[in-house]
């Protein structure tokens, strides 16, 4: 069979990003060689004209459509898997977990969750995939799957995550817990709350929120006669899903082949459950002997894949009269769902922020991530801590009510600056943008807002109110995370004598290739033309470790400098030695090229010098460097319809260095608008452990409306083993908006507001029973 | 049925079942998969074409509805390989991330940009509402269509 359009597709790089010199000459005529211009991003010209091509607009000759048929029930035994006998089965194929040859796992950091429940298992929440059918036309495969039967008996199921800390039902070990940390720092936390002048007490509720990418998951299999498989799809991460085929494949590390497509955005949903979808199509291709395609559609991405852990965070925290703060006690309990999957990382995270970027000498941090009868919550930008984040903003809130003092002024007493000591003991050395974001917001607001925001409606009658938020985000992975993972990167010089960056850091949208290009063509001292960007694939590039964790610029950025450099350093001693005169890098890369051909250049990320952390007692340097940020917002909330409409929002992001000021404000708008959306608008209805809400239409983010005007203040507190002082920016953005948004409902109707998102009904509820007390 | 149609200016004509969607056809038969879909109801305006220079949303429009209809996708915007004035904007203003929203914007906009003058932040905020943009905060997109206006001077005759 020949699948020529696909393997086309595997064997060439995506090139003209870079390459293409006509439409770059229609853009720009400038000679674009400078870091920290707003160069056109590379993609960006494909992107506009409808050329980039993602998963579902591959060509693949003789691919067949795939559907996954899931349990419809949240918690059971599967008692047998049936095929009607009434339903033509002649031009279907079907795969069961008993074609899995090798280990029914979808490998993450357990192997507990099944590729497909297999007959006799347990089916753990109700999208859970048991089977899966593939046919040439998908109205036939969508017919077939629906053909399939289930033989179930039901077992009690867990919803919430109160029942199951209650032990309701057991559904992991005796407790229910997947992961539990502590933080303790100073003297006993009940003594020193005890001595305090007010303890302010609260219990902070946020709930699921859907990635809402634009584009749904997609994923295409074939396998190759040499029996790999090859796969192509929406990720974010190749070598997360390379490892997992490797484990349900049992296939050497050359015969799995993870390419990702032109990704039409992931914000965390693209990480891990790419690797669900890549399992299914492998097995289905396997047995159909054909490429398989499989693209949700709208309703099956909302139910079956994962959102932000919905999560009560209990908050304690003990002030003085004087406004310092002494102690802060924290409960935080994340909902993990049916499986372990990255709970463990994510709870992590949410302890580690839970406390703030404040100085506080007495802390106890607890967190558990409990086990549910959902579909499992994973990666979403920000990672446990805009959970946590909410808490302890509302707290720090209310405290300076408390005490008396102003927003700003609470908040400046009390915030870490460089040399002081975070809750984990580590010593802040460097990079410290805390006061200077502060700085910038408080300056913003005395500038006349912009004029912009979508006309408001015409309300009857409104109150309003003002919030802040103060806030840090840890770039890069946790603790000794970067050392374990040894992220690689190469640039090189390719047969054709172009640069080639090649790394497995994906652009999701937030300009990945572009960042890299800079780096490499400012390390060469080349221009970013003669810099072309392969589309990650675990077949051209090492494993540059996942692109998550606010990483991608920051970490995998300083290896392609570096890279970059040694590179340069290589092409200048090729030409003394051969006697070529010419210090032009690009001349020199052809010259090679002709002579001896390929050249390479991979380095390897290290941690920077003194960075220690121990993960037995949590304590150390949880991160190597802290990106800063404060959030002020202005809303009207409508006495009436109890809508609220955020009329301004300044948002001051210490990034370290802008490598590209128009992408570095994008994350940060970008980020902050889907913060305001988790506090206003975006909820996740559950109705028996499933998704109710499953479309666009009920599952609702912001449109350009609600979006209000930004004011975006980009600050830059170099980070001295950054890329020219750049540090993480990806997740940041998201972590505090939605504080700032309920102290500024607060602000407005005078009571506290302790949950997000504030919809009209919540709002309304809380009103009235206030009024009737 | 057969269905004769102009798409970015070029005549075609086809024969298909009149009720399959529009998209599809654009996407599977005509090779156009600029036009994007992401959420198949009308929600999202990833899909957007231009029917006779009005946006509207192909996963909603049968095809039997489109006979001797004029359409525009994002193919049909830039001329040869030089990009309009609302492409190249939203490239240089950051309105492009992901991208795959972009295709239905640059065509949304094309056609405000062509039947309004005066267009105005708060203007487009309107006009753009039914494209969905998860990733960029709409505040570059916006940007770069008032740009775009601008620079066409509002020349609202089309
Ligand atoms: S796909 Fe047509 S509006 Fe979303
Ligand atoms: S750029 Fe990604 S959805 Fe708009």
């Amino acid at each position: 069979m020949d699948f020529g359009g696909f393997g086309q597709f595997m064997s060439v790089q995506v090139p003209e990003f870079v390459a293409d010199g006509v439409r770059w000459a229609a853009m720009t005529n400038s000679t674009i060689r400078d870091l920290d211009k707003a160069v056109p991003r590379v993609d960006g010209a494909d992107k506009v004209t409808g050329k980039a091509l993602y998963v579902d607009d591959l060509k693949v000759d003789g691919a067949l459509y795939g559907r996954t048929v899931r349990s419809h029930v949240p918690h059971a035994k599967l008692k047998r898997i049936s095929l009607d006998p009434d339903f033509d089965w002649s031009d279907v194929v079907v795969v069961t977990a008993d074609d899995i040859t090798g280990k029914n796992v979808v490998l993450l950091i357990e192997e507990d969750q099944p590729a497909l429940v297999p007959e006799g298992g347990i089916i753990r929440h109700v999208d859970e995939p048991v089977a899966l059918v593939a046919a040439s036309d998908p109205r036939r495969a969508q017919a077939a799957m629906e053909h399939v039967r289930l033989e179930v008996e039901e077992l009690p199921a867990v919803f919430t995550i109160e029942e199951s800390v209650a032990k309701k039902v057991l559904l992991r070990g005796d407790d229910n817990v997947y992961k539990r940390f502590e933080i303790l720092r100073g003297d006993d936390v009940e003594q020193a709350l005890a001595s305090a002048d007010y303890v302010i007490e609260g219990t902070y509720r946020t709930g699921a929120q859907e990635q809402m990418y634009i584009e749904p998951q997609g994923m295409i299999a074939e396998w190759t006669d040499a029996g790999a498989v090859r796969l192509v799809g929406s990720l974010q991460c190749p070598y997360y899903v390379h490892k997992a085929m490797r484990e349900l494949l049992q296939l050497d590390e050359d015969k799995v082949i993870v390419t990702q497509a032109v990704t039409g955005g992931g914000f965390g949903g693209k990480e891990e459950y790419p690797s669900m979808l890549a399992a299914h199509v492998a097995l289905l291709a396997k047995k159909a002997k054909r490429p398989v395609r499989m693209v949700y559609d709208r309703v099956e991405d909302v139910r079956a894949t994962t959102k932000r852990h919905p999560a009560p965070t209990r908050h304690r925290i003990g002030v003085n009269k004087d406004g310092t703060i002494v102690a802060v006690d924290v409960d935080v309990l994340i909902d993990g769902g049916a499986y372990l999957t990255l709970s463990p990382v994510v709870l992590s995270r949410g302890v580690l922020h839970s406390v703030g970027p404040y100085n506080v000498p007495h802390v106890r941090v607890v967190g558990r991530a409990m086990a549910t009868n959902l579909p499992p919550h994973g990666a979403f930008r920000g990672f446990g801590a805009p959970q946590t984040t909410f808490a302890y903003e509302r707290q720090i809130e209310k405290a300076a009510q408390r005490v008396g003092m102003s927003s700003l002024e609470f908040r400046r007493k009390n915030m870490l600056r460089e040399g002081d000591v975070t809750c984990t003991g580590q010593t802040l050395k460097y990079s410290v943008g805390s006061a200077q974001v502060l700085d910038a917001v408080e300056q913003q607001i005395g500038q006349a807002p912009p004029k912009g925001s979508a006309a408001p409606p015409q309300f009857a009658s409104v109150k309003r109110g003002k919030g802040l938020a103060f806030y840090y985000h840890g770039a890069g992975f946790t603790g000794s995370g970067e050392d374990r993972l040894k992220g690689r990167a190469s640039v090189a010089v390719n047969a054709g004598g172009k640069f080639e960056v090649r790394s497995t850091s994906t652009d999701i949208g937030q300009g990945t290739f572009t960042i890299f290009a800079q780096l490499a063509s400012a390390a060469l001292d080349v221009d970013i033309k003669d810099v072309e960007m392969i589309q990650p694939s675990t077949e051209k590039a090492p494993d540059s470790g996942p692109t998550v964790a606010s990483r991608t610029t920051m970490v995998v950025g300083s290896v392609v400098q570096k890279a970059g450099a040694q590179l340069k350093q290589r092409l200048l001693a090729f030409a003394e030695e051969s006697g070529v005169q010419s210090g032009d890098v690009a001349e020199l890369a052809k010259r090679y090229a002709e002579k001896h051909g390929e050249l390479e250049e991979t380095v390897t990320y290290h941690s920077p010098p003194g960075v220690k952390w121990d993960d037995a007692t949590y304590r150390g340097d949880a991160y190597p460097c802290y990106g800063w940020a404060a959030c002020y917002v202005e809303v009207a909330v409508d006495d009436d319809t109890h809508e609220v409409t955020v009329e301004r929002c300044i948002h001051a992001v210490d990034v370290g260095h802008a490598i590209h000021p128009v992408l570095v404000k994008g994350q940060i708008e970008g980020g902050t608008l889907q913060a305001l959306g988790w506090a206003l608008w975006e909820s996740v209805v559950y109705r028996n452990g499933r998704v109710a809400n499953p479309t666009m239409t009920d599952c609702i983010i912001p449109t350009s409306i609600e979006a209000p005007e930004m004011e975006t203040l980009v600050v830059e507190v170099p980070y001295p083993h950054g890329p020219h002082g750049a540090k993480g920016v990806g997740e940041i953005p998201m972590d505090g908006p939605a504080a700032a948004v309920a102290n500024a409902v607060a602000d407005a109707l005078g009571q506290p507001f302790d949950e997000v998102p504030l919809l009209p009904e919540v709002i309304c509820r809380q009103v009235s029973a206030t009024a009737a007390e | 049925m057969k269905i004769r149609m102009q798409v970015n200016g070029a005549a075609r004509e086809l024969e298909t079942e009149p009720m399959r969607r529009l998209l599809d056809v654009l996407r599977e038969d005509c090779g156009l998969t600029g036009t994007k879909e992401g959420c198949g109801e009308g929600e999202c305006g990833a899909c957007t074409v231009l029917i006779d220079g009005k946006p509207v949303n192909s996963c909603l429009v049968p095809v039997g509805q489109v006979h001797e209809a004029e359409l525009l996708t994002v193919e049909g915007l830039s001329d040869g390989e030089l990009l309009t004035d609302v492409q190249r904007a939203l490239v240089e203003h950051g309105g492009a991330q992901c991208g795959i929203c972009t295709p239905g914007i640059a065509v949304t906009a094309e056609s405000l940009i062509r039947r309004e003058k005066n267009l105005d932040h708060a203007r487009i905020r309107e006009l753009l509402a039914g494209n969905l943009c998860r990733c960029t905060g709409y505040q570059r997109v916006v940007e770069a269509v008032a740009e775009a206006a601008a620079k066409r001077g509002g020349a609202g005759d089309e």
